[in-house]
């Protein structure tokens, strides 16, 4: 199959590549841009850990061919740390707040988040459920998950973290 | 002192050691995306396998046909069980003592069963390549229904056992027959039923699931020629034991083979075994002399690499009128697939399920299991639980509730009148575990007053007043569970796979300079070893956790270890940690003597470092002692600092808890809400209370999901109809309840830490939880038992059957 | 689950992607968000050799207000319709029932075009679209023409698309000021498809219903306008013996499959049930 020569922004680096219409967007940034950070969990647009941001909206990246994201702006986890490496306020607010284990969600849920606190920055528990319901993890139950984005969400906001009482 | 001394609760502090809410060290890179995933690997020349798998159940393979798949523009070979036979290789020994085929070898026994393996370039050629080999099968009868297994007239599925009357476990009786395991005194127990005052008598089910982590099984493979070595990269839960299984099936030396685990995606017992991509890729990567990969979608994830439960218990306890249980008497019919690949140690056909007498003081009772082949996947893994400890957990916590139901009693109030007693302990259980501690009342009651047990009690009278009034639609139910865990499997008097012995262990290094390496033969899968590992040593020898790496993983530099299942790793490798930081402490102690120039009895250890007993300006920080040990060691003794500690553990431990759910049913619809969740665990000493939250949390998520819809169903044919995760429930965060903890802190008398382990205690005692509370929701109505799963359409036919509509 | 190779198509105009549909024939797809075909095709039972992607083309976005109709074009994504202030005010129940398909990342890519023209059963806009007495918008080869949704439906899969026919807008009557509106929907998680669901439009007057459409989700192959269900609650207060004739009339229509989600019998027991608490919270919300 003839190859299509795709240009796009990664993580704010122009970049370029050859694929055939049929691949995926996450194989085109796993294997042709080397960027692991994101995930394969389940293949049927469920488990949302192939999650990344393209052109503002939260996306993921098993569900959508490489040909179709030419042009656009595709931020990945290898590109929400701090300008200075320093950890994001999401990513801090996941370690700080136990918000992994296995850490195999871990992007998809964090580019979610990230995506969810641009439109709504002060959620309510409730609407961060549901913000991220698009993601599965097996290991945490969600509510250090939750705490996660409440700890970031404060600390964006300039307010003190309240952790809600059990 | 000047004021920059630090305080003794800095010292304290600054070690990050035992008890302390340390921050994982692993989320560093794990927050950045970069973690290392087997299918993050990328090796010069690798080359990708996929399966052709068999959509029947049950068929003969009359042909395969490669010729129009080698045409596919990439793929370069095809393998199947006629390649596998030139080198032995098409069927491989399973853990539980059973064959397996590799592949399908003139029958396939289960949908989705690997047929033959494509290799290829790259992913996209292999799955073309697939799709092009045919496969001409003529399909045989199938037995899904495991109570028609053993029907005179079913079919046989395993041919390759005709007329073999003994398994691995003795006798077989029936075709489809795997094994009968029986414990206990039948005798006095049939005696203690023929005199009972009150006896019950249930089928209890757990359904059919599968742990399911979120990244799936894969490995790269790949053999050097020139060195007749092969190195594997794996989702391996116990790398030391696939590093022996190669040795052993593909005659490698075990010098010339190098497994690696990286990073794991979550393991919940699904990645212990060893499954035919694995053994297919190391054949393919021979035969081509480069790397392949093979990575397993989720629909082959859920439909062919391993199981759990599928256990039917027959259960019946007797008891006095007063509700003191005298007998219990379990009977289990196990299904166990198309092939027994269950990960027990090896004497253990059905794992551990005869701790079925739970948290009670039963004078006698009877078990026996049989297990069977039928036309689904082989497994029978320990999904988030010790070995068949959830099904004996569900099983007598069932049973209880059900007794209770009976005598007209609490629930809470039989387990309290039937617990084992503190003072019993260790308490040599019925079927022959000697549980080596436990305050079980204490943690009941506490559980009890957290949530002001006698008030949802009475909440829930008034609401059944309100129902039977028409008021309300809503039905409330209380789920009681107390379960008590066998897990750190395990001494080796009892405990081996395929005859390793079930020790684990630890090697320390010390560098000059006062930092260290801990090298573990467990291995994490989310658990967080990297970072509560450098506790037990920090506070063991006093030099802060931020400077001990802990590495495991990888077979060339780890200790031997039998890795990260059954909640093994903190009371075995844990212990064998202790122990070698122990040892380092030992040689310390000398050193320290000689260059503080007073005898070893003369020092005490002092948070940090050793100090002179009535003089405590006169000390060695531990730090100090590691630049000695390189430089000034007393005369005769070898330089460094380095131990190696491998752990016999001389008993399991047993961690239990108290759980309680409240949940409403509205029996119109069947629609449940979790209204509160409770659990209290006591899993002895707590070396990081915001890791061990974490599992627990995890844990009854995972238990929320199986209790409520989390099943592999299978239709009348033998096709899996739960092969996504659409189907498979696997709630997301909006379903997932709100959890409350609590802990209570018996330390294992045994174990030098005296830590038991917690990560699947909330599988095990969070599934009945769930399922007692539906069912005593229903128990007003004239319910008994309901089996699981019990999703939204079951609870709506259980209220149905018992005539809320008519 | 790698999709078969295809070639990929990006026209600019929609004459070109019609052109391109009718002379490729059987074997091109229309592609728009990709969330129900694009797994088909990973599973490979879906091996398009073209796909004609309909991102390029401009005029296929937006929602704007047609007199008396609100019409949506056929691209416009879920989220769009979440962040449209016109569908909050004019079509709350669309706003409403968006919010239950799928999950947030979906609706980011998922159109309201693909929605409809899919003809799965399981979707949640084709039930909202014969509620609201919608239309569709088809153009191909022959020109435009335009189809009442309720006679767009033929089968599972299967619709009133002519090969080559595009669907390139909605448009949707204005529900009288003051309605009441509620789509009800059973499902086991969010990102599954609907147990039973329904729709409800009404219109109250002195305490009586005056006007009520019905639809039903996944309790068929196709959607389902339950008029008679609808025809039994005009005129009454929707008191608990009207409820249960609607609910009965309503189920003697439905004919869903058996699955994961339950018997028939179950999913036509919950059907009724979706209906009669539509029916309820609609009536609670007109004026």
């Amino acid at each position: 199959m003839a190859k299509t020569h795709v240009t796009m922004k990664v993580n704010g680096a122009e970049i370029e590549g050859l694929v055939e219409p049929r691949t995926l967007l996450v194989h085109f940034i796993r294997e042709n841009l080397q960027l692991t950070g994101t995930h394969i969990g389940c293949e049927t647009t469920h488990c949302g850990a192939c999650t990344v941001d393209l052109d503002g909206m939260s996306v993921k990246s098993c569900t959508m061919f490489a040909v179709q994201a030419a042009g656009s702006e595709i931020i990945t986890i290898e590109g929400v740390a701090n300008a200075d490496g320093s950890l994001s306020a999401l990513q801090e607010g996941f370690r700080m707040m136990h918000g992994l284990q296995c850490g195999f969600c871990t992007p998809g849920m964090i580019l979610r988040a990230q995506r969810l606190l641009k439109e709504n920055p002060s959620p309510s528990e409730a609407e961060i459920r549901m913000g991220i319901s698009g993601n599965i993890c097996r290991c945490t139950g969600y509510q250090n998950i939750v705490r996660a984005i409440q700890y970031a969400a404060a600390k964006i906001n300039g307010v003190e973290f309240q952790e809600a009482a059990e | 002192m000047n004021d920059m001394t630090p305080t003794r609760e800095q010292r304290e502090a600054n070690l990050e050691g035992m008890g302390c809410k340390r921050k994982r060290v692993e989320d560093i890179r794990f927050t950045q995306g970069k973690g290392n995933y087997v299918d993050d690997l990328k090796l010069p020349g690798m080359l990708h396998g996929d399966f052709v798998r068999s959509p029947h159940a049950h068929a003969r393979v009359k042909s395969i046909n490669s010729d129009e798949a080698l045409k596919v523009p990439g793929v370069l070979a095809v393998i199947t069980a006629e390649t596998l036979k030139t080198v032995n290789l098409a069927w491989m020994p399973t853990l539980a003592g059973d064959v397996q085929m590799v592949l399908a070898d003139g029958k396939v026994l289960f949908q989705n069963q690997e047929v033959a393996f494509v290799v290829a370039t790259d992913r996209y050629a292999a799955d073309d390549g697939i799709n092009k080999v045919q496969v001409e099968y003529e399909p045989l009868p199938v037995v899904i229904d495991p109570f028609k297994a053993m029907d005179a007239d079913a079919p046989v599925l395993r041919e390759d056992l005709a007329g073999k009357t003994t398994g691995a476990h003795g006798p077989r009786k029936h075709h489809n027959h795997v094994f009968e395991w029986t414990v206990g005194d039948k005798d006095l127990t049939d005696a203690a039923f023929r005199k009972a005052e009150v006896t019950v008598k249930e089928m209890i089910s757990y359904h059919r699931t599968h742990p399911s982590p979120l990244e799936t099984c894969q490995c790269v493979c790949s053999f050097d020629k020139i060195k007749g070595e092969l190195t594997i990269w794996g989702t391996f839960q116990a790398p030391h034991v696939i590093r022996t299984v190669v040795a052993l099936i593909a005659k490698i030396p075990e010098h010339k083979i190098h497994v690696i685990s990286p990073d794991i995606g979550g393991g919940f017992g699904n990645k212990v075994g060893a499954y035919p991509g694995y053994i297919c890729a190391a054949v393919a990567s021979i035969v081509t002399g480069k790397p392949v990969k093979w990575v397993e979608d989720r629909i082959e994830n859920l439909t062919a690499t391993s199981f759990a439960r599928d256990y039917h218990m027959t259960t019946e306890i007797a008891s006095t009128k007063e509700g003191k249980v005298n007998g219990l008497r379990v009977h289990v019919l196990a299904d166990h697939g198309a092939f027994d690949a269950c990960a027990d140690p090896s004497k253990w056909p059905a794992g551990f399920f005869n701790i079925v007498t739970g948290s009670y003081d039963f004078p006698v009772a009877h078990l026996s299991v049989d297990g069977i082949y039928t036309n689904k996947a082989p497994g029978g893994v320990a999904y988030r639980c010790s070995f068949r400890v959830t099904e004996a957990a569900y099983c007598i916590e069932r049973g209880m509730d059900i007794l209770a139901q009976k005598l007209g009693m609490d629930p809470a109030e039989l387990r309290l009148k039937n617990f084992i007693k503190p003072e019993q302990f260790p308490y040599h259980s019925a079927l022959g575990w000697e549980y080596d501690s436990g305050d079980y009342a204490t943690a009941m009651r506490k559980m009890m007053e957290s949530v002001d047990y006698a008030g949802l009690r009475k909440e829930q009278a008034a609401q059944r007043a309100a129902f039977n009034r028409g008021e309300t639609r809503e039905i409330m139910g209380i789920g009681v569970s107390f379960f008590t865990e066998i897990v750190g499997a395990g001494p080796s008097k009892n405990c081996d796979i395929l005859g390793i012995a079930m020790f684990d262990s630890c090697e320390i290094r010390m560098h000059p300079t006062g930092a260290g390496i801990a090298r573990v033969g467990s291995k994490s899968q989310g658990q967080g070893h990297e970072t509560t590992w450098a506790q037990i040593i920090a506070t063991e020898i006093g030099i802060p956790a931020s400077d001990i790496m802990v590495e495991e993983g990888n077979t060339d530099t780890a200790p031997y270890g039998l890795g990260t299942y059954g909640s093994r790793s903190t009371p075995v490798a844990g212990a064998a940690i202790a122990m070698a930081a122990r040892k380092i402490k030992a040689k310390a102690q000398m050193i320290a003597a000689y260059k503080l120039e007073v005898h070893e009895g003369d020092l005490e250890w002092d948070i940090d470092g050793f100090r002179v007993k009535g003089l405590p300006e006169k000390s060695m920080s531990m730090k100090d002692i590691c630049w000695a040990a390189y430089n000034s060691v007393p005369p005769g003794m070898e330089p460094g600092l380095e131990a190696v500690s491998y752990y016999d553990p001389p008993n399991m431990t047993y961690p239990f808890g108290a759980y309680i759910c409240v949940m409403n049913i509205d029996v119109d619809t069947g629609v449940y809400k979790v209204r509160r969740f409770y659990a209290l665990d006591d899993c002895g000493t707590r070396i990081n209370p915001m890791i061990i939250e974490g599992q627990v949390h995890g844990g009854l998520t995972e238990a929320f999901a199986i209790a409520m819809g989390q099943e592999i169903r299978y239709d009348d044919t033998g096709n899996v109809v739960t092969g996504s995760f659409m189907d498979f429930f696997m709630p997301t965060a909006v379903e997932t309840p709100h959890w409350e903890t609590d802990f209570t802190v018996t330390p294992s008398p045994h174990h030098p830490i005296g830590a038991k382990g917690v990560g699947e205690s909330p599988n095990v005692g969070g599934v009945p939880a769930f399922s007692n509370a539906v069912n005593d929701a229903f128990s007003f109505l004239g319910s008994t038992h309901i089996q699981m799963p019990h999703d939204y359409w079951r609870n709506w036919r259980a209220a149905k059957n018992l005539g809320v509509f008519a | 689950m790698i999709p078969g190779p295809f070639s990929y198509h990006r026209p600019a105009t929609l004459a070109d992607a019609v052109k391109l549909l009718s002379t490729l024939g059987d074997e091109a797809r229309p592609l728009a968000g990709g969330h129900s075909l694009v797994p088909m095709m990973k599973l490979r039972l879906a091996t398009p050799e073209h796909l004609v992607d309909l991102h390029g083309i401009d005029g296929l976005k937006g929602i704007r207000r047609d007199g008396n109709r609100i019409v949506i074009g056929a691209m416009t994504t879920q989220h769009e319709l979440l962040a449209s202030d016109e569908i909050a005010k004019s079509l709350p129940m669309l706003h409403e029932t968006v919010l239950l398909i799928a999950d947030p990342q979906v609706r980011y890519r998922g159109t309201i075009g693909g929605n409809v023209a899919n003809g799965d059963p399981g979707n949640d806009m084709p039930a909202l679209m014969l509620t609201l007495g919608a239309s569709y918008r088809l153009e191909g080869t022959a020109g435009a023409r335009d189809v009442a949704a309720s006679e767009f439906y033929q089968g599972a899969y299967f619709t009133a698309l002519e090969p080559g026919e595009i669907l390139t807008s909605i448009s949707i009557p204005a529900p009288a000021a003051g309605h009441g509106y509620a789509y009800e929907k059973l499902k086991r998680k969010v990102g599954d498809y609907a147990t039973a669901a329904a729709a409800v439009v009404l219109t109250m007057s002195g305490g009586k219903v005056a006007g009520c459409a019905i639809g039903l989700t996944n309790l068929h192959e196709t959607p389902l306008l339950a008029a008679e269900a609808a025809r039994c609650v005009i005129g009454t207060s929707l008191d608990e013996a009207t409820l249960k004739k609607a609910a009965a009339a309503a189920e003697a229509i439905m004919s869903p499959a058996a699955d994961a989600r339950g018997p028939v019998e179950y999913r036509k027991h919950v059907g009724g049930i979706m209906v009669t608490r539509a029916l309820t919270r609609a009536a609670g919300r007109a004026s």
